[in-house]
């Protein structure tokens, strides 16, 4: 399966400062646990999981996600910001290999 | 449009917390989690104690506007929203989850700065079989807030 192609959502139009704003992020990621048994081989299928997703936006550390294999695959993440100035909103994913993926997207305050 | 969801939420939110397990807590008083008395149950508040801090959980201010039953386990929508401030000195650093019944009950936590502004996020996440999912936030102040609920699933998500 692929992985990356990481995307982050924000309000295409302008936001008025202050306004609470809807991010949407999502990432292809098989996100396996390392509990699962493969059904044709009956062999555990190897962890490969996310492990931390980051959101910077406005200099700050807004989110700061720990996940586990427990998270469902190409996991979609949701979250809101409040609207300071106009400037992009960075996230990171990293995984338990190590491997990293970012995306970003600029919030224009009107 | 927006404001009426969130009061729709709450309202439901509200009944959920007094009608199942907040009235167990209150009358209990200061126990964790009342309501549950399985052995993971215990083994989840161990768990929680070490993400979250010491001390008795309030069944308040949480939100996950879920459906008591999930159609695919691999994919369980968890939607969370806070009642609580987002000031410099008041709060919420952190809410974590957790499913009693997965074979790790930690699946996640998420951390916040009062610039993160109101706490309402979503993500997805998977469940073997039906299990007590419970969220959990932690004021600046160590103040811990709780919401949990008892979900089933249609179809196993441990495949996925």
């Amino acid at each position: 399966m692929a992985i990356g192609s990481p995307k982050v959502r924000v309000p295409k139009d302008p936001v008025k400062k202050g306004d609470k704003v809807n991010i949407k992020t999502m990432i292809q990621h098989p996100m396996e646990s390392g509990l699962r048994k493969d059904k044709a081989t009956g062999e555990v299928v190897p962890a490969h999981f996310i492990t931390s997703v980051k959101a910077v936006y406005d200099g700050k550390l807004v989110l700061d996600a720990v996940w586990t294999g427990a998270v469902s695959k190409n996991p979609f993440l949701g979250f809101h910001l409040r609207a300071e100035k106009t400037g992009p909103v960075e996230v990171t994913w990293k995984d338990d290999k190590g491997e990293e993926f970012k995306a970003s997207e600029v919030i224009t305050v009107a | 449009m927006e404001n009426k969801d969130m009061l729709a939420m709450n309202r439901r939110g509200f009944f959920h917390s007094v009608g199942s397990v907040g009235v167990a807590a209150a009358v209990v008083g200061g126990g964790v989690f009342v309501g549950t008395p399985r052995d993971a149950s215990a083994a989840v508040d161990a768990l929680i104690a070490e993400h979250m801090g010491p001390g008795a959980v309030t069944m308040d201010k949480v939100v996950v506007d879920t459906p008591d039953k999930a159609e695919n386990g691999a994919m369980v929508r968890i939607p969370v929203v806070v009642n609580h401030p987002m000031e410099p000195n008041n709060y919420i650093e952190k809410v974590a989850v957790f499913v009693d019944e997965n074979p790790n009950p930690f699946v996640a936590s998420f951390a916040f700065i009062p610039e993160s502004g109101p706490v309402d996020i979503e993500f997805r996440l998977k469940m073997a079989k039906a299990s007590n999912v419970r969220v959990v936030a932690k004021s600046n102040s160590g103040a811990l807030y709780g919401f949990t609920k008892k979900i089933e699933v249609a179809e196993g998500g441990c495949s996925g």
